[in-house]
């Protein structure tokens, strides 16, 4: 079996359409018909232009936790006779096939470990989530694009950080050195192509260590747990860091550790879906009430829930885990300027004011 | 419950009981008569009612386990899901998640004097523990109920306050208002409180019900001398999952669906203020 390939630049479509055909392939590309429009991991179909020029605008987690999925399907039958009105058939079917994410990001692959230990790490356990992730494999760029955004280094990751991924993927001049990092990924290798030459594989070995001396970010998040619940209750520090927050929620759109979802129901007649879809924190709408009470009911509430949630909340309660991965999208994304960097940054500074 | 935590099982509305103007009773029971007859909970504990094309929303299960007739729900019209609640029929079928949360700390009890303080439809978690301790009356000291609603037609379970009090309960009522034929007290519950006295020496206080009683009954329990962690309560929030993964009901660290809904008074101060 095949450990270490070495990918031309000109065959990559090539290789990946044979790669398609043994397993569901995922890859980053442009979701608009514009060079410097959003990209996004889509399903890989022959033709189709991999963007691995920068991280992409949205995060992977819709692989694992789509956009909207289908939780249930239930069906009312009525019933003209008999005690019983109607009878009731719900069905949870669900299918989980084996995927590849070719060309993931560092960051977004450590961001599954929140997930992971949300969904799948009980005590209860979504099997929609796990399964997904049970059958799905990461091949991971060496990450060479980082910009002034990026924080990786600051939250536990790294740019050549490659945790929770199965294959490594190294841009050299003239192409791509994919290598199995796990038994389950060498076999995707086969009958793809030659191993590298040896001055390929040698300038592959200096990026990798080159890169994996970069320290991205300066955040420091130690301690930040407790500066979070001193501040909780200081209006002006959320005021003044938050204030032109207009409630858009892009930044848990774009996010890959923000999971929270909704559920709600669709129907037609007697039939219908239960759903499930990504929702925001950032939205009034999030935590009103039926009674018409709102827990957060201004922008400062639900943005100190944000912060307090990756940085304090999460830690609290597994095990010092952090909420975030530092893709810094939410910076790159935000239509006023709010780089959670400072606000986490600030926590900690003249707290007894 | 079965592997997959979001898929209700099924059950059969088996009688509904009108309470007041908005609040409805559902008896129900679970279609699987295996599961019915293990179905095991703690007082306190919620389920999540599915009704499929509306939603589903969480009502703690009132009647207490050990009855187990049927599971009881009652529930105030309040939103879409207990609107469409309210048109259900003896006989329709419904979905069922349950048992979730913690519960109330019924063994810690024991041997305590126990001061249930309940207001409107915040009387539904108290009652699931008060016919449990009535059902264990030995294991408990002076149980005394403070009941407050409205008006006497805003009263839940009036039916029953005759085999409370037989049970050994000391039943306080009280309206907001005179109204005819009331021979019970009137007077909003935190004064009424404070009129009763009951003596915070080896007694637990168990609150429910509208926010803003709460918070007086709060302020009137540390007045007579009640500890924060003698004082327990039931929280609510907006729920979607019920099982501590969606994210939505938590406050600070602490999901209410998973955590909670029951909690104590120092538990609830240390959580920061997005009640």
């Amino acid at each position: 079996m095949a450990v270490k390939i070495f990918i031309a630049t000109d065959r990559l479509d090539s290789v990946l359409e044979k790669l398609s055909t043994k397993i569901d392939l995922w890859i980053p590309a442009l979701l608009k018909d514009d060079k410097s429009g959003p990209t996004g991991f889509v399903p890989y179909e022959p033709g189709k232009a991999v963007a691995f020029d920068r991280q992409t605008t949205m995060s992977l987690k819709k692989v694992l936790l789509p956009q909207v999925e289908t939780l249930l399907r239930f069906e009312y039958r009525k019933e003209p006779e008999g005690a019983i009105n109607s009878t009731l058939a719900v069905e949870d079917r669900r299918e989980a096939r084996p995927t590849l994410v070719f060309g993931a990001r560092p960051c977004d692959v450590r961001a599954l470990t929140t997930l992971d230990r949300v969904f799948s790490n009980g005590p209860y356990v979504d099997p929609y989530y796990t399964e997904r992730r049970k059958n799905t494999l990461f091949a991971t760029l060496v990450c060479r694009q980082t910009d002034a955004k990026c924080f990786c280094s600051s939250v536990g990751g790294g740019p050549a950080d490659m945790e929770g991924s199965h294959l490594r993927i190294v841009r050299t001049d003239d192409g791509y050195i994919v290598e199995a990092l796990t038994k389950e990924a060498q076999s995707l290798l086969d009958n793809l192509g030659d191993a590298p030459d040896a001055s390929r594989e040698k300038q592959a070995a200096e990026i990798v260590e080159e890169v994996s001396r970069r320290r991205v970010g300066d955040l420091d998040t130690e301690g930040s747990a407790e500066a979070f619940r001193k501040r909780f209750e200081q209006t002006d520090y959320w005021v003044q860091m938050v204030s032109q927050c207009l409630s858009c929620g892009v930044c848990t759109y774009v996010c890959p550790t923000c999971y929270c979802f909704s559920i709600t129901d669709e129907a037609e007649n007697l039939k219908g879906e239960r759903l499930r879809s990504w929702d925001s924190c950032m939205f009034y709408h999030y935590t009103l009430e039926a009674s018409g009470h709102n827990p957060r009911p201004t922008k400062l509430e639900r943005y100190r829930n944000r912060v307090g949630h990756k940085f304090s909340y999460i830690p609290e309660r597994y095990e010092g885990l952090l909420g975030c991965c530092g893709c810094g999208r939410c910076i790159r994304s935000c239509p006023v300027s709010i780089d959670i960097r400072q606000v986490v940054g600030h926590l900690k500074e003249n707290t007894n004011e | 419950m079965n592997n997959n935590p979001y898929l209700p099982e099924l059950a059969t509305i088996q009688e509904i009981i009108t309470e007041t103007g908005n609040i409805r009773t559902l008896r129900i029971t679970l279609n699987d008569k295996d599961r019915m007859e293990r179905f095991t909970f703690r007082p306190g504990q919620v389920g999540q009612i599915s009704v499929f094309g509306t939603g589903e929303s969480t009502f703690v299960i009132n009647s207490p386990p050990t009855r187990k007739d049927y599971l009881q729900f009652s529930v105030m019209k309040a939103g879409e899901v207990t609107s469409r609640i309210h048109q259900l029929n003896a006989g329709d079928q419904v979905g069922l998640r349950a048992p979730l949360g913690n519960g109330f700390g019924f063994d810690e009890m024991k041997g305590h004097d126990i001061l249930f303080v309940g207001g409107g439809i915040g009387m539904a978690p108290l009652r699931t523990l008060l016919l449990y301790m009535i059902d264990n009356r030995a294991d408990y000291g002076d149980i005394t109920v403070i009941y407050g609603a409205r008006s006497p037609k805003d009263m839940c379970y009036t039916y029953e306050f005759e085999e409370w009090r037989a049970g050994g309960v000391n039943l306080i009522l009280t309206v907001d208002a005179e109204f005819p034929g009331w021979k019970e007290r009137v007077g909003f519950v935190p004064t009424v409180l404070s009129e009763v006295a009951p003596s915070p020496n080896n007694r637990i206080a168990v609150v429910c019900g509208p926010p803003i009683m709460i918070k007086f009954v709060l302020f009137g329990l540390t007045e007579l001398g009640f500890e924060d962690q003698q004082i327990i309560t039931t929280l609510e929030k907006r729920m979607k999952c019920g099982i501590g993964i969606c994210g939505r009901c938590n406050a600070g660290s602490k999901y209410v669906c998973l955590d909670g809904p029951v909690f104590s008074y120092d538990q609830i101060r240390a959580m920061g203020g997005e009640l």
